[in-house]
């Protein structure tokens, strides 16, 4: 494993200063190190009480100070950096993935950076220069002590090392058992209902127990071989150590040593191994912050350049368009003024056809056409359409938000002939704040709100497509008849898809669609 | 229920036993390195005396074994420690999950709770390796060092006492001290943030089409730069336990040799124990620095333990009758009035509703109008007012889990677990044959491979939920719009199968079909139609 992703140092700013900062502050560390036991070692053998100590106490305790506010500085801005990558990265809609995925990264996943930051990062820094430097001491004052400690020294990365490789295969294997009984817990209290009312409940607790205990025991297997490397690490520092202890001692019972110098080597030698054996305690640290790391970049699409291009205008259609994998390909032209009614069933690609009209999914297969050319989804495209999705968002904030979003920029007028339109002012107002997810509303009125976006683009921006994605899914009959009116009006002059169970709909439409959902079997080729 | 307590009161020992043999573990490998420093000090001031090499033996084999027990105690600590603190986490997420069960849905607010709940419990065992077992055995080693350093030299050891307790226990609680504003305002910060792409995120494929996510790009950076900001704040005072840490060891050492030097000199303490005296503090530290950390772990992990308490000591939102269930299935329900935890107005108001058994009733209403109320009602998920009877005893004299053996519930929001569709439908009524499942999923309409896994379209999750309920057999069954996101031609035959199936069954169907009722080929299977208004 490498130390240092120098990805990080690309898109965070602030990586690259913060490893000078760490190496200026290991410089330091060092020189203070060294004088510490340089000072010790005469107090002790001298039997005086040197002030000079005190300073360098001082200093330490200072350079402590600066190295961790450093950290959380660095930590903070690198996060800040990484959010910022993945969030433009995602709102650039070239790839949006799983919402959740993002948000969990975005918002929990770069918080793994925070230990790579404070603890192991600084430690491999020091590991770079602390052990050159004493090294060098050491060689001018005890070049038989630096002789040991020059060759047992690079045993320690060595020795990591090996273990390390020794172990990445299994640690991999039980990585991924561990993932996979991670989310039980998750799953079984996100599905609580469900199991409260088949009467299972109760019974999933022994489950949780039993899975938590496999998770345990998987977790014990794969750490029994991680804290291997710190062991190793740990056990051939302290033997390097002791050998040239004992080294020191001998050559001081036959006199060929000074008291103070022994003491100054006892004291120094240690300092060279003390930054590798905590950067093998903190390589758990490091692993899990790295492979966040990792994940973050995974979800930095290359934002794509924008295509401007004159956007196509006349008939709206598909050409053989396969919107998503193991559907059969479409093919159909969808007349201007006419409203038109998708009515493939469930599962058969309905929303996903709308996603590749908007641009928001690429086709696996096909193209969308525009009057003959074939159509560029990017934001010049966008502009000219309404979409009313399956399963409308709606955001925290007022009610006008909520419909401005539709229309970045729209005036308040404007998104008050919306809401009348739509009905949206029958059961609430303007100024009313909406909870997460439009909590408080019921599947009706999210509906009417949704619509009024429509409503909105349809009176700022003129679309020349519609798509209206189950527009009465959720609605009694009286409210459906009502959307169904609205639907007719908004519909007039543009070319309109509704994808649509609903009889009432489909009624009032001019032209219905309907293909198979099953996926069509590759033809077997005709001899000639 | 006897067992269950049982299997939660065996853990909870292991989980002591380890927590203490962790603890005692990390103080050892403490002590070792104390062990280490103090005898290497030793073991060279002696050889400055010249002594034969013998009276060197047993220093020399001192140091060894301080030096490779250090290691090999570390070793065992970490993975006691690990070990114990899964243990609990397996211990709290019972605990916290048979809490949950009663809770669940009304008690728990919304579904951020709940994870926030879920990332709590998962913490558990991460506040106990870096805070509680650490903290035990830094305590345990700082004490035998101050031990040390009493026999040695008493003043030294008084110095070392109040130099442990400064850099372990005052530094931590002074930091935070210092930094409890920042670190509220970045909490704060982060919570906006957090929110914020939260929201964005869901809704994102709307901001996209719109064209308003650089709008809203703009917005998160703003937020973005007060977290950013917020946490830089924090950092400087975050800085400062570290330095109050080394200053306190500087102070200790320093002091330890301004006493041990003239405590020398006088005769007073003999010239080869001046080095333990001193080089003992130095080593001592290392347990300080641990200390601090998990000082601060524990300071930081208040607000999960609290929130995890909150849940434990919740009360449950519906109370459990002990009560025998009735011999009928007649439902009986007068005067009805519900409301939902939190919510600022009743859901149901003055509803009544008779249905004698094996009647198939359709309930209508306009969106809002507490359809769904009067499910959750009827399957004790919330509590009302009034009077609702099964079988003539009334729902709240009786335990929820035998109300739910009867009344089965078909919910609009059927979760589907990361298994099997086959193990999914399973849950109904297990031990059911794979024959018996791949027969409901026939009847459902659901044509999937039986042993495919999450996830499925909404469609497919709908139908899998109708498997379910068929599977179960209730005899009374409550359909919650089962037919939202189906086609129509899937929706009547599966509804229409459902219907004939259910034989002397019960049935509420609860939908807003816009069928007339003799052209509907369900609503021709149901004995009456009735209609809900919201409550005024």
């Amino acid at each position: 494993m490498r130390p240092f992703d120098p990805r990080l140092a690309r898109h965070a700013r602030g990586a690259r200063r913060y490893l000078a900062v760490c190496t200026g502050i290991g410089v330091l560390g060092a020189l203070c190190a060294i004088a510490q036991a340089r000072l010790l070692a005469e107090a002790l053998s001298t039997l005086t009480v040197p002030l000079a100590l005190l300073a360098v106490f001082a200093v330490r305790a200072l350079l402590a100070w600066a190295q961790e506010a450093a950290a959380h500085r660095a930590s903070a801005g690198v996060k800040a950096d990484l959010r910022r990558a993945v969030l433009a990265s995602a709102l650039s809609g070239s790839a949006p993935g799983p919402a959740g995925t993002v948000a969990a990264l975005v918002t929990r996943g770069v918080d793994a950076l925070d230990p790579y930051f404070s603890r192991y990062l600084p430690q491999v820094v020091l590991a770079a220069i602390v052990p050159v430097m004493v090294l060098a001491v050491l060689a001018v004052t005890d070049p038989a002590t630096a002789a040991i400690v020059a060759v047992t020294l690079p045993l320690i990365p060595v020795f990591g090392y090996l273990v390390g490789s020794c172990t990445e295969a299994r640690t991999a294997r039980q990585w991924r058992t561990l993932e996979r009984l991670a989310g039980h817990f998750a799953d079984v209290a996100g599905g609580l209902m469900t199991l409260k009312a088949f009467g299972r409940a109760r019974f999933q607790s022994e489950r949780i127990a039993k899975v938590s205990a496999e998770h345990r025991r998987a977790t014990m297997a794969s750490l029994r071989i991680a804290f291997c490397s710190a062991l190793v690490l740990e056990l051939a520092a302290t033997l390097s150590v002791a050998v040239v202890a004992v080294s020191v001692g001998l050559r001081l019972l036959e006199g060929n040593l000074s008291f103070g110098t022994a003491l100054f080597l006892l004291i120094l030698a240690p300092e060279a191994y003390l930054p590798l054996r905590q950067a093998g305690a903190h390589f758990h640290a490091a692993q899990e912050g790295l492979a966040a790391a990792e994940s973050v970049f995974a979800a930095i699409a290359p934002v794509p350049a924008a295509a401007p291009g004159p956007v196509p205008d006349g008939i709206v259609g598909v050409r053989g368009l396969v919107a998503r994998e193991g559907l059969a390909p479409v093919t159909f032209d969808a007349p201007p003024g006419v409203i038109t009614a998708l009515t493939a069933p469930s599962g058969g690609g309905k929303s996903s056809l709308f996603a590749v009209l908007l641009g928001l999914l690429p086709p696996v297969e096909g193209s969308v056409r525009a009057g003959g050319a074939e159509v560029v989804p990017g934001d010049a495209w966008r502009r000219r359409v309404a979409w009313l999705p399956q399963h409308p968002h709606l955001f925290t904030g007022t009610v006008a938000e909520n419909i401005a979003v539709a229309v970045p920029g729209a005036s308040a007028a404007a998104v008050r002939d919306a809401a009348g339109l739509t009905g949206v002012l029958e059961f609430t107002t303007l100024e009313t704040v909406l909870g997460a997810g439009g909590h408080g509303l019921s599947a009706g009125q999210r509906q009417r709100l949704a619509l009024a976006r429509v409503a909105l683009r349809c009176a700022l921006l003129d679309p020349v497509l519609l798509l209206l994605d189950e527009p009465t899914a959720h609605l009694d009959v009286a409210t459906e008849l009502d959307v169904a009116d609205l639907i007719d009006r908004l519909a007039a002059g543009r070319t309109t898809l509704v994808a649509t169970h609903r009889r009432a709909l489909v009624e009032r439409a001019g032209n219905v669609l309907a293909w198979p959902s099953a996926p069509v079997a590759p033809r077997e080729p005709v001899p000639a | 229920m006897a067992v269950r307590t049982g299997r939660a009161a065996g853990a909870g020992a292991g989980v002591r036993g380890r927590t203490a043999a962790g603890a005692v573990l990390g103080a050892a490998a403490l002590a070792c390195g104390i062990g280490l420093m103090a005898t290497s000090g030793y073991l060279i001031s002696r050889a400055a005396e010249r002594p034969p090499v013998l009276y060197l033996m047993v220093a020399i084999v001192s140091v060894r074994a301080f030096g490779m027990g250090r290691g090999v105690l570390r070793y065992a600590e970490r993975l006691v420690s690990h070990d114990a603190a899964l243990r609990l986490l397996e211990r709290t997420r019972v605990r916290v999950y048979d809490r949950l069960v009663d809770l669940a849905p009304g008690g728990l607010g919304a579904a951020r709770t709940l994870g926030l709940v879920v990332t709590s419990a998962d913490g558990v065992a991460e506040r106990w390796v870096r805070g509680r077992i650490p903290f035990a055995s830094a305590a345990l080693a700082g004490a035998a060092a101050v031990a040390l350093e009493w026999w040695v030299l008493p003043p030294a050891g008084g110095v070392l006492l109040a130099g442990l307790l400064a850099g372990g226990v005052v530094a931590p609680l002074l930091t935070w001290a210092a930094t409890g504003r920042a670190a509220e305002r970045a909490a704060e910060a982060r919570d906006r943030m957090t929110a914020l792409t939260v929201d964005t995120l869901h809704g994102l494929p709307e901001l996209v089409a719109c064209g308003a996510a650089p709008a809203r790009l703009a917005e998160l950076a703003d937020r973005d730069a007060a977290l950013d900001d917020a946490a830089r704040r924090a950092a400087g005072s975050l800085g400062l336990g570290s330095a109050l840490t080394a200053l306190s060891c500087g102070a200790t050492v320093a002091g330890a040799l301004a006493l041990a030097v003239p405590a020398a000199r006088s005769g007073e303490l003999a010239p080869v124990l001046v080095a333990v005296a001193v080089l003992t503090p130095l080593a001592a530290f290392e347990a300080v620095t641990s200390l601090a950390a998990a000082a601060r772990q524990f300071l930081e992990s208040r607000e999960s333990d609290r929130l995890l308490g909150a849940v434990l000591a919740a009360p449950p939102p519906v109370a459990e009758g002990g009560a025998e269930p009735g011999e009928g299935i007649g439902i009986s329900v007068r005067g009805l009035r519900a409301r939902w935890p939190g919510a600022d107005r009743d859901a149901l108001a003055g509803f009544d509703l008779e249905v004698p058994p094996g009647r198939k009733v359709a309930v209508f209403g306009e969106s809002g109008a507490g359809k769904s109320t009067l499910a959750a009602v009827l399957t004790r998920f919330v509590e009302y007012e009034g009077s609702v009877t099964l079988g003539g005893v009334e729902l709240r004299d009786m335990a929820g889990d035998d109300i739910r053996r009867i009344i089965g519930l078909c919910a609009q929001d059927a979760h589907v677990f990361a298994t099997t569709v086959a193990e999914n439908i399973r849950l109904a009524r297990p031990g059911a044959s794979d024959a018996e499942v791949a027969a409901v999923m026939l009847r459902a309409g659901l044509d999937l491979d039986p042993s495919r896994r999450p996830p499925v379209s909404g469609g497919e999750r709908q139908r899998i939920a109708l498997a379910r309920a068929l599977l179960a057999g209730f005899p009374v069954l409550i359909l919650d719009e089962p037919d939202a996101h189906l086609d129509p031609a899937t929706a009547d035959r599966v509804l229409a199968d459902l219907l004939r199936a259910a034989g002397d069954r019960t049935v509420l169907l609860i939908t807003h079909r816009p069928g007339v009722p003799g052209a509907d080929p369900v609503l021709r299977e149901m004995d009456e139609v009735l209609t809900v208004t919201a409550p005024t």
